[in-house]
Formats: structure tokens, C-alpha cells, sequence
């Protein structure tokens, strides 16, 4: 299992290291700085941490000694145009990171806000905006979701071939690429929003998923935590289908699949949509094992007094062998489960807002 | 040149010292002060070198008014402040 994991909070990045039974961590990096995504890259053992600083704007680091040494990199950034007004494109926050596969090193993603994606080729020293996604004419029917700009939250390379790529855009829907980027294709079709006219519910250019994870085992199985709903793809992010009435509620933003077991996933739900709290003040987590078919309400180790923690969506997240689980809570509260969430453990009631968790 | 001076808050990003810069408008200066010290680009303008949303820059006592094209005049013996705004924190 897993020795290692990374929190992002509002006020610095936590890294946990497995001490015996427990977890013990050190001085944060990036002290008072909210960090806003961390990977860490599997090919190569290197870390990259994505900030948002409030005044100084996005900024992107990297450490080739784990953690014991920062260096900034320049930021994805889109290139001046001739004469810039107000509503010239800007990076204004790296909402994502994801390596690329195994046979391209150094190759590494990156989605931000406004929606766009970048690929670096050697380490993120240097980044290029994919123009052939941002030049879609559906790009201007997207919106933002959360933020006043639509973003692009996930990021699935299949493990199977790394020209194949599958984007989560919030509020840009689901798109695909076979051939590295070169050109793309909207799909999701089945995703159901309500935040819509109703002839427009099924429109796939207008789908807010909050989060895409796919079972690195079978990544033709994607888990979607929709703003209105969950939803299960069979076939790689082309089609979806619903659960409906799953309790205590199907909104939520993170969403965990297990590696080895596609029909295993892991939920935190909430509240919809304005008010983004545990259902009667429960925190819980929801997991299915039979692929969506059936749910169990999971609350061994979790608050029992009325909670309002909300995890967001890149706070959940699960190790190579699906039994060790890390989420952390806007409240700053962060757990950790052996056990593939059946128990879980409170690590810290005192971090931070949380933004990110992940193992390394 | 107009003497330009930064927030301290930005002394624990990186390096920028009270530096000396010629031109005649603020974007002039600041493209002086950037190619002495390239990373600073990023935390005061953004990807189209307009000033970022919580940063303000002043000009003596005033503070500038363009900031899309940083087209406010500068004189030779004006002092330059950026600040980081109370906003964005």
C-alpha cells in the first residue's frame, strides 16, 4: 500500500508519511499559500505543485528530491495577443495536473481555468497551449461552474495508449481525444443536467461532471460525480447512465474508483446545490461494490456530531491497491482509511481548508 | 529613471529589490524591470501583460488608471510602488 500522501490545503502543502500503524507529517511546504493540485509523477518519482496565489496569480513548482526542494517553473500561459483587451485569455488558475503515459517521459497535462488544456514535453520547464481544443466553436457555449470561468478538472490518459485522452469539463461537459490532442470530440452522451431549459437538459456541450475517475485496470469504466447526479460510462466516456435515488443524496464533487475493480467506487455526498453540506448534518461516504447496483452508507470513524464538512473534488483519493483511501474537508478535517473505506480514521481536525489529496 | 519599489510581500517569492528603470509610461518601466528579472513578469501582470486583478501599482501618490495597457505617463524622477492590493488575499 501506499507510504505517502499529499494534502493541499489553502495554507500549504502537508505531505503524511506512514509511521508504523500511523501517519506523521512535518512542516508544510508553500507555508500560507494555497496550493490547488499536486501529483506526483509514477514514470519518474517527481512532484508538481500547482498554486493559486490570491494576488501574484497561478503559479506551477516542482521537486525532483520529494518534497525536500522546490523550484518554480513558468506557468501554462496563454501567448500575448497583439492588442489585448479586457477579455484576452489568461490562466487564472492550474485546476489540473495528470502525467502522460509511460512511452512519452517528461510529457505531462495540465487543465486550467478559463478552460483549457496544455501539455508540457520536458518536466513543465515549458508548456503549449492545445489550440485545437481551444479553438472549438462549442467552447463559447461552456460556463463556468463553481468559478466564473469554465475549467478543466479532469484529466484521463489511458494507461492503454497515451494518445487517448478524456477530458472533464465543468461546465464544458465530456470530451475525447484518440490521437494526443490533434483533434477532439464532445461525448457524455446520457448526462442529464436541470440547471438548463429542459430541451436542453441532454446537451453535451452544457454538462457540469465535478468529477471523471477511471478504474485504472479498465478504463473503459469512467465514474462521473455530476452536479446532478452520478453517473457510470461503460465504453470510455462515450455514453452514461444514471443512479437515481441513491441515499442520503447523489450530489456531490469527488469520486474514487477502485484500480483493480471497476465496480467499486467511493462517493461523499452532499446536500444539492446552494447549501454543499452533509444531509442532516452527517458526514458519510458512499460506496458501491457491484458497480452502481447497490449502495452502503459508510460512517465508521466519520464525525457523530453534526458536520458540514464538504470534500471537494480532487480531495479523495485512492492507492494502486484500492485498500488505502486519504479525503480531506474544506473544514480541515482529514481521514484515512486501511481498509477500503469501511473504517476510517481522523488524521487532523486542525489543517486547513483542503483543496487536494494524493498518494505518492 | 523613475525608481521603482515592490511589496515585501513579494520578497518571499523572489528576488525584487528597489531597481532604477527608464521609460515613459508605466508598461515602459515595467518592461525595463522585467528584463532585468523575468520571473517577476508573472506576479504583476498577467498572460496579457495587464495588471493583475489584486496588484495596484502607484505612480508617487496616485495610482495608475490604465490598467489593460499601463499607458500612464512617467517622468524621470517619479518613484513607482507596487503594492499587493487588501483585495484577493
Amino acid at each position: 500500500m501506499a507510504e505517502t500522501f499529499y494534502a493541499a490545503t489553502r495554507k500549504g502543502l502537508f505531505t503524511y508519511r506512514r509511521n508504523g500503524d500511523d501517519w506523521a507529517t512535518s512542516s508544510p511546504a508553500f507555508l500560507g499559500e494555497p496550493v490547488n493540485a499536486i501529483i506526483k509523477d509514477p514514470r519518474d518519482e517527481t512532484l508538481y505543485a500547482a498554486l493559486d496565489l490570491g494576488h501574484f496569480g497561478p503559479k506551477l513548482h516542482r521537486s525532483d528530491d520529494d518534497g525536500k526542494t522546490w523550484n518554480e517553473l513558468a506557468p501554462p500561459a496563454f501567448e500575448k495577443t497583439d492588442d489585448p483587451d479586457e477579455k484576452a485569455p489568461s490562466v487564472s488558475m492550474i485546476w489540473s495536473l495528470a502525467p502522460g503515459g509511460g512511452d512519452e517521459p517528461g510529457a505531462i497535462w495540465a487543465g486550467t481555468i478559463p478552460g483549457a488544456l496544455f501539455r508540457s514535453d520536458n518536466s513543465g520547464e515549458t508548456w503549449r497551449l492545445i489550440e485545437s481544443l481551444w479553438d472549438r466553436p462549442e467552447r463559447e457555449g461552456w460556463f463556468g461552474g463553481g468559478y466564473d470561468h469554465p475549467g478543466i478538472h479532469s484529466i484521463l490518459v489511458d494507461p492503454r495508449d497515451s494518445s487517448k485522452l478524456t477530458l472533464g469539463i465543468s461546465c464544458g461537459g465530456v470530451w475525447k481525444s484518440s490521437d494526443r490532442g490533434e483533434t477532439w470530440r464532445l461525448t457524455g452522451k446520457g448526462l442529464r443536467s436541470d440547471y438548463t431549459p429542459p430541451e436542453q437538459s441532454e446537451e453535451p456541450n452544457t454538462q457540469d461532471p465535478h468529477l471523471l475517475a477511471s478504474c485504472a485496470s479498465a478504463p473503459d469504466t469512467i465514474w462521473c460525480q455530476h452536479h446532478n447526479g452520478i453517473f457510470l460510462s461503460r465504453d470510455g466516456g462515450e455514453t452514461f447512465t444514471e443512479f437515481r435515488d441513491v441515499e442520503p443524496a447523489v450530489f456531490g464533487f469527488a469520486v474514487a474508483v477502485h484500480p483493480n475493480d471497476p465496480e467499486i467506487a467511493w462517493l461523499v455526498p452532499g446536500v444539492k446545490d446552494d447549501c454543499r453540506v452533509p444531509v442532516d448534518g452527517k458526514f458519510v461516504v458512499n460506496k458501491t461494490i457491484d458497480g452502481g447496483e447497490s449502495w452502503r452508507v459508510k460512517t465508521d470513524g466519520l464525525p457523530s456530531e453534526p458536520s458540514y464538512d464538504l470534500v471537494f473534488r480532487h480531495a479523495l483519493d485512492v492507492d494502486e491497491t484500492g485498500n488505502r483511501l486519504v479525503m480531506g474537508s474544506t473544514t480541515g478535517n482529514l481521514w484515512a482509511s486501511d481498509d477500503g473505506g469501511e473504517r476510517w480514521r481522523l488524521l487532523s481536525a486542525h489543517l486547513p481548508p483542503i483543496n487536494a489529496v494524493g498518494f505518492g | 529613471m523613475a525608481l521603482v519599489s515592490f511589496t515585501d510581500n513579494l520578497l518571499k517569492h523572489l528576488p525584487c529589490l528597489p531597481t532604477e528603470a527608464s521609460g515613459e509610461t508605466v508598461r515602459d518601466v515595467m518592461e525595463t524591470v522585467f528584463a532585468q528579472n523575468a520571473p517577476l513578469r508573472s506576479y504583476i501582470v498577467d498572460d496579457q501583460g495587464r495588471l493583475r486583478k489584486h496588484v495596484n501599482i502607484f505612480i508617487n501618490d496616485e495610482m495608475v488608471s490604465d490598467r489593460v495597457k499601463l499607458s500612464d505617463a512617467v517622468a524621470p524622477d517619479d518613484e513607482i510602488f507596487v503594492f499587493q492590493a487588501l483585495s484577493g488575499g
